[in-house]
């Protein structure tokens, strides 16, 4: 199993907490999908800590690591100050950084994301960058101090999938020691088997799952198109080739005509 | 005095963070805390001020994605 900042993970996906129909649907979409990692997200306390304290006994009985996020932020500095709240919230030095530079497509903020990531990496965070497959700018997120990256499939919550499957082929080329997680866009189960079969280290999904009619089906599903992607990428698939050539051999076919 | 929770404009003692977190009901709770846009960690509340139209903000754990 790959690790992040040296830990070994459980299992190659990771689930967002959000947007499930109940807290009792949500913990058995964990258990059937066998994630090890969830996300998760600080926000303004709004009834005397009531509903902050539910989720956080409702997280803790999952057994799962939390990766905390700064899920809305627009700017470098709501980032940080959100990264740093996230820190002593749930003790961990992980966050999942987001800067969003687009409102309708939320796509990542690079030059904000390098800023912030820089500020992070340096005050002794483990970022984990949500980008895009711009390998310039990936390159530039390691040398600021991320040891994970993060690009997205599609933007968050549409269920398109893997819209760059070019950009996140070379990525993976480029950086084949990275360890390199598929945050965001997917949808079906079949599209986080094509993010193994490309040699992606694991998939972070939400919506996907909680929002499905029946989301701890839905978890287990991607649970088995991860393993099948993964046994596929491990298995060497064979050339895609444009001509046809027939499996059966042409030697000792009866001569009919 | 006035100032700014989570948006709100809520009248105050005088006081420190950690002061003014229990007269609002969080002494206990597992809250973080940011004074104008600042982290302020936990560890400091009771060495922190607050001033008049200072804007707190008081987060918890949520759900995310």
């Amino acid at each position: 199993m790959p690790r992040f900042y040296g830990v070994e993970i459980l299992s190659r996906l990771m689930l967002g907490t959000a947007n499930y129909p109940s807290p009792a649907i949500l913990a058995d979409a964990f258990r059937r999908s066998g994630a090890g990692i969830a996300t998760v997200s600080v926000r303004r306390e709004a009834d005397g800590g009531q509903a902050g304290a539910e989720f956080w006994a409702l997280v803790r009985q999952l057994g799962v690591r939390v990766l905390p996020n700064t899920a809305g932020c627009h700017s470098v500095r709501e980032a940080v100050t959100t990264a740093e709240m996230a820190r002593e919230l749930f003790d961990t030095p992980w966050i999942k950084l987001e800067v969003i530079g687009h409102t309708d497509t939320l796509q990542p903020d690079p030059f904000g994301l390098l800023e912030a990531a820089r500020i992070l990496s340096d005050d002794g965070f483990q970022v984990f960058p949500y980008t895009t497959e711009d390998a310039v700018l990936a390159d530039r997120l390691l040398q600021a101090g991320c040891e994970v990256l993060m690009p997205w499939g599609a933007p968050i919550g549409t269920g398109l999938g893997l819209t760059n499957v070019y950009g996140l082929r070379t990525l993976r080329a480029q950086f084949p020691e990275v360890p390199m997680i598929v945050d965001a866009g997917l949808g079906l189960p079949s599209q986080a088997a094509m993010a193994m079969e490309m040699g992606i280290d694991a998939v972070l999904l939400n919506t996907a799952v909680a929002k499905a009619g029946d989301p701890a089906a839905m978890a287990e599903g991607f649970a088995r198109g991860i393993e099948a992607g993964r046994l596929a990428y491990l298995a060497d698939p064979m050339e895609p080739r444009d001509m046809a050539t027939p499996s059966t051999p042409v030697i000792g076919k009866a001569f009919l005509a | 005095m006035k100032i700014t929770v989570n948006g709100v404009a809520v009248e105050i003692r005088n006081g420190t963070l950690l002061a003014v977190l229990e007269d609002l009901g969080y002494g206990d709770k597992k809250v973080a805390t940011a004074v104008n846009e600042d982290f302020v960690p936990a560890s400091v509340r009771d060495g922190v001020t607050l001033q008049p139209g200072d804007r707190l903000e008081i987060v918890t754990p949520r759900q995310g994605g």
